[in-house]
């Protein structure tokens, strides 16, 4: 293998048999990877991979879950490689070391990937330019590219990526390579189609849960049915009777079915016969929250911010306002039921299924199975959704366990029950609010709240805008667990926050456009302490959504609502108009601007922001968890409900900010300001201020 | 288990199953027609919905035994060359995210577009507040099924 390489820039060319080349390029940022390159110099890994053929594979890095990066982050390297668009192909890349962070979480795959990519991309156009200009004789800075090729003006001469591959690979890597002028862009901000939108349309097999492989059966497992329930005595007669059942296997708390189909795995399942134990306290929702309650009402713990002082403000205040809110727990409910495949079979194990988190769930696996890392591959397909579900490994690890055990290839299939129960939830939370307020200026903002786990933690833009600010948060031990869920800390903190915001509005008689704009000027000229957002970039997104809303003009029978909140170093600001239909508010119109620095797709970043919106309002309207003795009272989207059709507003316009700055989050910030904005849309519309989510049970 | 006789797609199969399997089973673990999805088994959120002689149905609650002869056509059958007008609306709008509940909710629409070729948004509404996306795809869905419907009228 002809390689040539450079250690300063930990790219690393090598030449496919049959005269391709491959390129691969490490993150620079993370030092976990940083520590391994040492290792993984001259090993072969792919985001390009250009054939003597002439096909051109782009490998997308991270999980596609539905935010859109198996299209977005190739356009990224096909943008600098200089090639067309329509006759790449993408494929979803493997776990493999040298792909640095394989993650999809944080709203994190293009703003962590992105001078990564261009530079994958520029690398490759500049090694194929060169080949093409010494094979020609001529200087390379006379060639240009263009469509997968490279191009010699002066003499009218061509060359196609596919005949200088060879070449290309043989040639030392740049060590700076340069990198186009955005002003040249030609893919990166225009409207560019999922790369996998003909397949969806088409039923194609493109999900975990349409694996199929040669011998593979199917499970169905039976996990305790509530938390706090251990497993005790297992009579499997019944279910090693249902035909097409092949085994029962116990692993950890739970007994698995392995079947010849899913509908024979799932009638076994179903007749085992299992005593659960209750070996811990069986939890109740209503206890979490009176708990909450006395923890709010002590005096409070630690402040994580505390500027000025809170108390002397409030004593010496025209008016105090004392508000709490209440925040449900939240299961994911992600269209695709979890599943996994596993085959672990002579010290080898192969993994294949939906998780955010590939390189955790291999090295859960590793250590469970004793099995080193290297024997065990894993990758996902597309996925039905994630909102963080699965950023948990439990799917993947369990799967192993059941095909170590079975000593079957198997592919493990959750129904709807499975994964309401066995979920790691948005936790519940409470906060109290109190602000101090002279006739026409906020004084003093005290938050204080209390979330199931690890606790509530976070500040709003007031946070440096005012002298006097307290924030705290508390946790609330619990057998129940936790997890990531879309925008987790954001999703609840800016309802709470913002619709508070709007009751200061409200009670000083202010603009709510002009009051936060007011406040973010003081933010940014007389900063309090620190501050962690650009008060310019919240001032461009409320400019514009006013602007997009024509906020501050009246329209007969509609009520508005405003918020704004920035998280995963994007700005977002939505106005929400609700118009009252026979004597129940219906949302007509939503109007978002969003700073998220430059726009890679623009048809996925609109559909992304215009997601989140549905999903906000969603969350905010109707679905809650309930926990009764340990077990989830919603089992199945019958109780725990969902938005439907008739509920979407009849349009969700979204405005970018232009922007030359490199992207930020997009997976997750249109999120958190919808609740808010809707709370102060119903405000505005019934003159009830909702303080308690989910909303449709106190509008009815 | 039981052999069963079925139209689907326009051919005649049998399978030997158990007679209380949902069809949605039978299509994905017997048949292999896996692009019909598995989202609740309760006919609450659509995915699973397949033509039942020309109308919308959940196959996830129907026992494969109650099919008889009725023909089934799924997403995989809705048209020879995956250029349904609707197919082909969703691909031209860039509706989907995750893309999983999307066949279901094809399905529901090209059933909607037979009964009712100009439908308003108040139809849409009702015609497709059966079947769930959870990524919020619904604006860019109602304008497709609009641009279907236009792509129809004309031809």
């Amino acid at each position: 293998m002809a390689t040539t390489q450079s250690r300063r820039n930990f790219l690393k060319v090598s030449a496919l048999a049959g005269g391709g080349m491959l390129i691969s390029f490490n993150l620079l940022n993370l030092p976990a990877e940083a520590h391994a390159l040492e290792e993984i110099l001259f090993t072969p890994n792919a985001y390009i991979k250009i054939a003597a053929d002439g096909s051109i594979v782009l490998l997308a890095p991270n999980p596609e879950i539905g935010q859109g990066v198996k299209t977005s982050l190739p356009m990224i390297v096909a943008e600098e490689l200089g090639v067309d668009w329509k006759k790449i192909k993408v494929e979803l890349a493997p776990l493999d070391s040298r792909m640095g962070r394989q993650t999809a979480g944080g709203s994190g795959s293009v703003r962590g990937r992105f001078n990564e990519l261009r530079t994958v991309g520029a690398t490759a156009r500049e090694m194929l330019t060169t080949a093409a200009a010494q094979s020609w004789n001529v200087p390379v800075t006379e060639c240009t590219v263009e469509n997968g090729e490279v191009i010699h003006k002066a003499s009218g001469r061509k060359l196609s990526f596919a005949a200088l591959a060879s070449a290309a690979a043989k040639l030392e890597v740049p060590a700076k390579p340069t990198l186009k002028d955005p002003k040249e862009f030609k893919l990166i901000g225009t409207r560019v189609q999922d790369v996998d939108a003909h397949k969806i349309v088409t039923g194609q097999p493109l999900f975990g849960i349409d694996t199929r492989r040669e011998g593979m059966l199917f499970a169905m497992v039976s996990r305790p049915p509530a938390y706090g329930k251990t497993l005790g005595e297992v009579n499997d007669a019944a279910a090693l009777k249902v035909e097409g059942v092949k085994k029962v296997v116990k692993i950890k708390n739970a007994v698995a079915v392995l079947a010849t189909s899913t509908w024979a795995a799932k009638k076994g399942r179903d007749a085992l016969v299992i005593q659960w134990n209750a070996s811990e306290k069986l939890e109740n929702s209503a206890e979490h929250f009176a708990t909450f309650k006395t923890m709010l009402d002590k005096p409070t713990a630690t402040p994580h911010r505390n500027d000025g002082d809170v108390d002397a403000a409030k004593q010496g205040a025209a008016k105090n306002l004392d508000v709490t809110y209440e925040i449900p727990t939240l299961s994911h409910g992600q269209m695709e039921p979890l599943n996994f495949f596993a085959n672990v079979k002579d010290g080898k194990v192969e993994l294949f299924g939906p998780t955010q988190v590939p390189g955790a769930v291999r090295s859960e696996v590793s250590k469970l199975l004793g099995i080193a890392e290297e024997h065990i591959t894993i990758s996902s397909p597309r996925q039905g959704g994630g909102f963080g579900r699965k950023l948990m490994t439990d799917n993947g690890v369990e799967a192993a366990l059941i095909s170590a055990a079975a000593q079957a290839p198997v592919q493990v299939q959750w129904t709807r029950e499975d994964d309401m129960q066995n979920d790691f939830y948005r936790p519940a939370e409470m906060w109290r609010y109190r602000a101090a307020l002279s006739a026409t200026d906020l004084l003093a903002w005290h938050q204080s709240g209390v979330g199931i786990g690890r606790g509530v933690r976070g500040d709003s833009y007031v946070a440096g805008a005012i002298a006097n600010y307290r924030a705290e948060g508390q946790g609330l031990t619990s057998n129940t667990p936790t997890g990531w869920w879309r925008a987790p800390g954001a999703n609840t903190l800016a309802f709470v926050a913002e619709s508070f915001m709007d009751e200061v509005c409200v009670a000083l008689k202010k603009d709510p456009v002009a009051f936060r704009l007011e406040l973010l000027k003081k933010a940014k000229e007389q900063t309090v302490g620190k501050i962690n957002y650009d008060p310019e970039k919240y001032k461009s997104v409320i400019d514009l959504v006013a602007k997009m809303s024509k906020w501050g003009t009246k329209k007969p029978g509609v009520f508005r609502g405003f918020s704004t909140w920035f998280s995963f170093g994007s700005y977002v600001a939505q106005v929400v108009d609700v118009q009252m239909v026979d004597g129940q508010p219906k949302i007509s119109n939503v109007y978002c601007a969003v700073n998220c620095g430059r726009v890679i797709n623009l048809s996925g970043a609109e559909n992304q922001v215009q997601g989140s919106i549905v999903d906000g309002i969603c969350h905010a309207m109707f679905p809650k968890v309930t926990f009764v003795n340990g077990a989830v009272a919603e089992t199945n989207f019958h109780t725990y409900k969902f938005l439907r059709m008739k509920d979407v507003p009849s349009d969700i316009e979204v405005q970018f900010v232009q922007s030359d700055e490199a992207p930020t989050g997009l997976g997750e910030p249109g999120l958190p300001p919808v609740a808010p904005a809707l709370a102060n849309a119903l405000f505005a519309a019934t003159g009830k201020r909702l303080r308690k989510l989910p909303f449709a049970e106190q509008l009815a | 288990m039981a052999a069963i006789n079925l139209n689907v797609n326009g051919k005649t199969v049998t399978v030997d199953v158990d007679p209380a399997t949902p069809v949605l089973w039978v299509l994905r673990d017997h048949l292999n027609l896996v692009g019909t999805k598995f989202g609740c088994g309760m006919a609450q959120c659509g995915a699973c919905t397949i033509h039942l002689n020309g109308n919308a149905v959940r196959s996830c609650t129907l026992p494969v035994s109650a099919v008889k002869n009725n023909a089934i056509v799924t997403i995989e059958g809705i048209s020879e060359t995956g250029d349904h007008p609707l197919q082909q609306a969703w691909e031209e709008l860039d509706v989907s995210q995750c893309g999983y509940c999307q066949a279901g909710q094809i399905m529901s629409a090209a059933s909607l577009l037979k009964r009712n070729p100009k439908p308003t948004d108040k139809d849409i509404d009702n015609a497709m507040s059966g079947n769930i996306c959870r990524c919020g795809t619904h604006v860019r869905i109602r304008k497709a099924i609009h641009l279907a419907a236009k792509t129809q009228s004309k031809k």
